[in-house]
């Protein structure tokens, strides 16, 4: 679909909690089809972005509008948000004891995609598929969601989910954190095959630039205080590596 | 809130899922068995409990004396014995004795076939769905609605492996001695007052023997109705495994909506001779006016086991605690309960665990739930006497509490006279976090759904227990409690 309509779309962006401003006016737009990353310290407003995005509701948007396929997203309630195609691999997974994986996968699947996805052969066949590409042991199905899951788990949990939903746009905050290398490249797989080739985004937050070593980004994007400060292509996620984030800091002091 | 209008619940025991929906909406209203038929009583007293009307309901089912004489000495205990001190005492204080009927027979007998029961009477149990059921996958099935028995009925198979599966006043009087024997001896009526008043008046419930290494190896199952307002519902269950026998018997239990209070008070037996195995599931749902005071008790008998799976939904007060006394060597005991309280209804509800021999083992989990200012409490008591040596005792009690109204209390008692013995005990209350929540909207679900997936799952280790369509049903019950819920 050769549209020029983003997938996302964010203009002038305010946020806040409890009257405490944390994003002050964040400009991004993320083409179909493309990998952006959000980089940043902590505190920076990274989390805070993708949770305002999904529309938790702690959060307040006191100016700005935030957009996905040209559709407003801060009218909806979350999970119409999930059900539009917003999803968000979150960094700390919630666990829910005595809810088996495999029937939240399937009324997941339902709510999202429809009925008729969560049933049948197909359904059966490409969620076994995404558990062997995730290296996922089919016993996980009868555990209860995030329940006793260790970090590793938690994130190729939400990465199955990814793959399963199949969303316009996927948030992944801090899908690298609590991962050893193996796990970064197993989830980037993941990542890769759910946008590359296909008419969805993905927004990647991260404060390490290891995850995009395996998912190549097309822009990446730096956050301080509650603003994009500079963007570029992948290469300055590299610069990031090298030189932190102090001159940027400075550069936005003396701005 | 429970029942918003507009919302259309078929949902009863799992078994109200023929009725058309337009029928449903006007027979149902708020509570979804709450629909009642005009009274249809062939007898009935007049309210109010005295001797004379103790000695009239025996007269009238022609008891043979010694039974006469147990309900009159049980109804002097029940006039002497003060109120319980415990529980909730400013509800238990509101029951008015001398309002409720204790007496109500709708049909002359126990019919066999169902198309002999009164329609209207057929009627009620046709939207309860319970001759649907039985068909499908139940044993047996008794049904009483009001006082009698009206219709019961077992597979033949079970009839002649010699099974005995009556409701309790044909099993008083086709086997007086099996009745005699056992009767009162696991709850004496000077056990509690509600003892002795299911004593002094009971009618129905259920009366099963299972012979010697017989295994049934369906559940069989009753249903309770109580259709009349002010009607006291008083069955009376004694179940007998025999050496090496096993049975699971299910238990359901509906009330119509009333503006004034019904009193449920059943008296339960259960005897687990050695090797035996008896399983007693309920799930209750009783309606909002129901005072639901209940005695359940087991006795088991050398490598016996006994489970008691208990489900309190319903109701607007009830006290009862399974009960296990651990009398034989190598016996084990497991009592699982769930207990919702919502809006105005308080739900006392634990276990009650005695490991008199040696080697014995117990599991007692307890989950309950509480919402909309409902008021839920574990009250557990565990004892091993100084004989018993090695015994094993496990105690779970968990509470979720799902808005700021809302409150569980605990009340834990352990008394351990052996030092041999393994106790374990884990508490936990929570609060549904608002992470949770905003986790399940995240994956497509309202915020209702999450609630209901986050209260099914905390339940999940009980449903587990349960036969798959109660579970099932239990599930679309705890679904249907949780609409409405947000605000």
């Amino acid at each position: 679909m050769a549209s020029d309509i983003p997938v996302l779309e964010i203009r002038n962006l305010h946020a806040g909690i409890d009257d405490t401003p944390i994003l002050r006016g964040i400009e991004l737009e993320i083409p179909a089809g493309e990998i952006h990353a959000i980089m940043g310290r902590n505190g920076s407003g990274k989390t805070t972005t993708a949770n305002i995005i999904m529309g938790h509701p702690d959060f307040e948007v006191t100016d700005g509008g935030v957009q996905l396929d040209g559709e407003n997203l801060l009218d909806m309630e979350p999970w119409e948000r999930a059900r539009a195609g917003v999803f968000l691999s979150f960094q700390y997974p919630q666990a829910v004891p005595g809810l088996q994986v495999g029937n939240f996968l399937r009324k997941s699947v339902a709510a999202i995609r429809g009925e008729d996805e969560a049933k049948g052969a197909e359904f059966r066949k490409k969620l076994k598929d995404s558990m062997t590409e995730l290296d996922i042991d089919r016993s996980f199905l009868g555990r209860y969601v995030n329940d006793g899951f260790s970090g590793g788990e938690k994130k190729r949990f939400e990465i199955l989910q990814l793959m399963l939903l199949q969303p316009k746009l996927a948030i992944l905050d801090e899908t690298d954190s609590g991962l050893d290398i193996d796990g970064i490249r197993t989830v980037a797989k993941g990542i890769n095959a759910a946008v590359r080739g296909t008419d969805s985004g993905a927004l990647i937050i991260t404060h390490y630039s290891r995850i995009l070593e395996h998912v190549q980004p097309d822009r990446v994007h730096v956050l301080i205080k509650g603003r994009i400060v500079k963007s570029g292509g992948p290469e300055l996620a590299l610069e990031l590596e090298e030189r932190g984030y102090e001159w940027l800091e400075e550069a936005e002091k003396s701005a | 809130m429970v029942g918003r209008s507009g919302k259309i619940r078929l949902i009863e025991k799992g078994m109200v899922r023929n009725m058309a929906a337009k029928e449903a909406r006007e027979a149902v209203g708020e509570y979804k068995a709450g629909w009642h038929d005009p009274e249809n009583a062939t007898i009935r007293f007049d309210f109010g409990l005295s001797e004379q009307v103790v000695r009239d309901i025996s007269a009238l089912k022609n008891e043979p004396d010694w039974m006469t004489e147990i309900r009159v000495k049980a109804f002097h205990h029940f006039e002497n014995r003060p109120m319980p001190t415990w529980g909730n005492m400013s509800m238990l204080e509101e029951i008015d004795f001398d309002s409720i009927c204790y007496y109500l027979r709708s049909s002359d007998a126990t019919e066999k076939d169902w198309e002999d029961v009164p329609e209207n009477i057929r009627d009620t149990f046709d939207k309860l769905g319970i001759p649907e059921a039985e068909q499908k996958w139940l044993s047996g099935v008794t049904a009483q609605y009001e006082s009698e028995a009206v219709y019961h009925s077992i597979r033949e198979d079970l009839e002649q492996q010699g099974v005995i599966f009556l409701d309790m006043d044909s099993g008083l009087k086709e086997y007086p001695e099996l009745v005699k024997k056992w009767f009162c001896s696991v709850v004496p009526f000077q056990d509690n007052k509600f003892s002795a008043l299911n004593t002094a008046v009971w009618s129905g419930g259920s009366f099963i023997y299972v012979p010697k290494g017989v295994h049934v190896e369906m559940p069989v199952q009753a249903y309770f109705r109580i259709n009349a307002k002010n009607m006291g519902q008083f069955e009376r269950t004694l179940i007998i495994a025999d050496e090496g026998s096993s049975i699971h018997y299910v238990e359901g239990c509906t009330a119509p909506t009333y503006s004034t209070d019904s009193l449920h008070s059943a008296v339960v037996e259960l005897i687990a001779l050695p090797g035996a195995h008896i399983r007693y599931s309920t799930v209750q749902n009783w309606s909002a006016n129901v005072y639901n005071l209940v005695t359940k008790r087991g006795i088991a008998h050398e490598n016996a086991k006994i489970e008691w799976v208990d489900g309190n939904i319903g109701s607007k007060l009830t006290m009862k605690y399974p009960a296990v006394i651990l009398k034989g060597e190598g016996s084990h005991a497991e009592v699982i309960s769930v207990a919702y309280s919502g809006k105005g209804q308080h739900q006392d509800a634990g276990a009650k665990i005695h490991h008199l021999a040696s080697n014995t083992t117990s599991k007692i989990l307890s989950k309950s739930i509480s919402k909309d200012g409902g008021r839920g409490s574990y009250r557990g008591m565990v004892s091993v006497s100084p004989k018993a040596e090695n015994c094993k005792l496990n105690v779970v009690c968990d509470a979720l509490i799902l808005d700021d109204g809302s409150r569980s209390d605990t009340y834990p008692t352990m008394e351990v006279a052996n030092p041999s013995a393994r106790c374990e005990h884990e508490a936990s209350v929570s609060k549904v976090s608002d992470e949770q929540v905003f986790y399940l909207m995240s994956r497509g679900h309202s915020e209702e759904e999450a609630l209901a997936m986050i209260v099914n799952g905390f339940f999940e280790p009980f449903t587990r227990e349960l036969p798959m369509e109660y579970a099932v049903e239990l599930n679309k019950l705890m679904a249907l409690e949780m609409e409405g819920s947000i605000g």
